[in-house]
């Protein structure tokens, strides 16, 4: 695996407000944030349900439009979803009509590369997530935790100068879960590229971060802003450390005294969509 | 998709029971108050009236006369349904435009559309495929808008941001999204096609199944009647039948759920 050439990656965000919701429901999510995020940094966004921090990473991605302020990569403005900035869901988004190897070749297709090229290009991807052997089968066919392997596979393949995920390992067992965390620290080591990582779980997030943002609930505004100097690679040890324990605590009481009324989750494409509408064909 | 062994036996003695059903009420004539079986022809006769439709040397010129008015209905059908419900399923635009003429149009049946059918078109030929036309339209383009609005909007997110552009978006996500809604459409629709089939070869002056039909009717031949019904029928049932084959074989990933 190569690293680029030029480091990447710059997030500048200066009074960034995002609105959601249509005239009278509308309201603020995330209000005048400012924050600058480093090439290659490891940063974790963590806050409580409905908080704004998926959709301050849904605008970072482009699908959601700022209502107000700057929000750059690289100084240019985000404008649109763009194969530079990858996003990975909590529940994958994998094409259930693509083997597992075209959905992870489907943006250097879209890119314009030949066949041959780009399935060993998904090949060698897939082999760095742990996923050899496993090419030709259909997404439903594989387990929760290795969908999400596929998922980071496929947005990596573009070399994108973000990596944006939002709770990617929410819904995994806690075993699985574990196991994601190493592997993404892992394939970070080797594929360097900005990570915008939003949880709500503190452990989670420590473990994984350069950096911690903890968000106040809505309208969102970043409240702390840690630097987490544990050694790399970091193992699942870690977690019993007693700095870890300390900030773990930290943490706790931060987002205990920000606790307000329990809010709907919101997700990187605004608000979630009403489908209480029946719907027939005839 | 192959059906197992087993089940084929449940089938096929289904299908015998009616016969035999059949077989006894018109033999015997029953009365069952509300329907009365008295003047039905058994299967015997019916059978006979079928040997003599293919002695008399005018199935084949019947079949083929119905078969191309349905193929050319269904497939204008496929090409338009598919084409206005991927327009009509991805723009509110286009849906306020397109969708309030046809709704106005969807419940008018085919037996309405004679009339003008025979004064919009320049041949009979052409008026009957129109019919068989409306049949199998609207199945077609209400199950593509159904399917192509119920793509998951993070999958096309999801794929914005892997790069993909209007076009890719369509053949890439759109479609295939929206492909097992669609060829239930499809499957449907070739039903439909079928039963406008004796309405539209009402026009008819020679050949086709539901003219044959229509015109043992007049001439009170009642055994002929139930061959064209049943030729129909089958038609209607294996055409179907061979659409939802094909679909599967175009969805290789799509597993209807077992049932118990």
């Amino acid at each position: 695996m190569n690293a680029p050439q030029t480091p990447a990656g710059r997030i500048d965000i200066r009074d960034l407000s995002i609105t959601l919701g249509e005239q009278k429901q509308a309201f603020e999510a995330v209000q005048a944030l400012d924050c600058q995020i480093e090439p290659g940094e490891f940063v974790c966004i963590l806050g409580p349900s409905g908080c704004g921090k998926s959709t301050l990473l849904g605008a970072l991605a482009g699908h959601l439009q700022p209502r107000n302020g700057i929000l750059q990569v690289d100084g240019q403005a985000v404008q649109g979803p763009s194969p530079q900035r990858g996003m990975v869901f909590q529940q994958h988004t994998l094409f259930p009509w693509r083997s597992v190897r075209d959905n992870v070749a489907f943006g250097l297709k879209m890119s314009g590369v030949g066949k041959a090229a780009r399935r060993a290009a998904a090949d060698e991807m897939l082999a760095l997530v742990g996923l050899e052997g496993f090419a030709d089968r259909w997404p439903n066919q594989l387990s929760g935790g290795m969908q999400q392997r596929v998922e980071i596979a496929r947005v990596l393949i573009n070399r994108p100068r973000l990596l944006l995920m939002d709770e990617p390992f929410g819904a995994l067992d806690a075993l699985t879960r574990l196991k994601m965390q190493e592997l993404l620290l892992d394939i970070w080591t080797r594929i360097r590229t900005t990570v915008v990582f939003v949880t709500h779980d503190i452990d989670e997030a420590l473990f994984l971060a350069d950096r911690l943002l903890v968000m106040s609930p809505r309208p969102g505004r970043i409240i702390e802003d840690l630097r987490l100097d544990f050694p790399r690679p970091r193992l699942t040890e870690l977690v019993t450390s007693p700095e870890f324990s300390r900030l773990k605590r930290h943490c706790l009481e931060l987002l205990r005294h920000e606790e307000g009324r329990p809010l709907p989750r919101l997700s990187p494409l605004g608000l979630p969509i009403e489908n209480n509408r029946p719907r027939f064909a005839l | 998709m192959a059906l197992p062994f087993l089940r084929w036996i449940p089938r096929t003695g289904s299908l015998l029971l009616c016969l035999l059903f059949w077989q006894l009420a018109a033999s015997h004539h029953w009365n069952l108050l509300l329907v009365t079986f008295s003047n039905v022809p058994t299967p015997l006769a019916v059978v006979q009236a079928a040997v003599g439709l293919v002695d008399s040397g005018k199935l084949g010129e019947h079949l083929s006369a119905s078969l191309s008015r349905v193929f050319a209905g269904y497939v204008a059908a496929l090409v338009i349904g598919v084409g206005l419900g991927v327009a009509i399923g991805r723009s509110k635009w286009a849906e306020d435009l397109l969708l309030p003429p046809l709704e106005v149009l969807r419940p008018i049946p085919a037996v309405a559309w004679i009339p003008l059918a025979i004064l919009m078109f320049p041949s009979s030929e052409l008026s009957m495929v129109f019919i068989t036309f409306t049949g199998a339209l609207f199945p077609i383009l209400l199950n593509t808008i159904h399917g192509v609005e119920g793509v998951d909007p993070r999958l096309i997110a999801s794929a914005k941001s892997l790069g993909a552009g209007r076009r890719a978006m369509l053949l890439e996500v759109i479609l295939p999204g929206a492909a097992p809604s669609i060829i239930t459409g499809l499957a449907i629709g070739m039903g439909t096609s079928w039963f406008c089939l004796v309405t539209s070869e009402m026009i008819s002056g020679q050949f086709g199944i539901g003219y044959y039909t229509w015109e043992s009717y007049t001439i009170q031949n009642y055994a002929d009647i139930v061959v064209g019904m049943l030729l129909i029928g089958v038609l209607g049932m294996g055409s179907s039948l061979l659409i939802k084959r094909l679909g599967g074989l175009f969805t290789p990933w799509h597993r209807p759920k077992g049932k118990a």
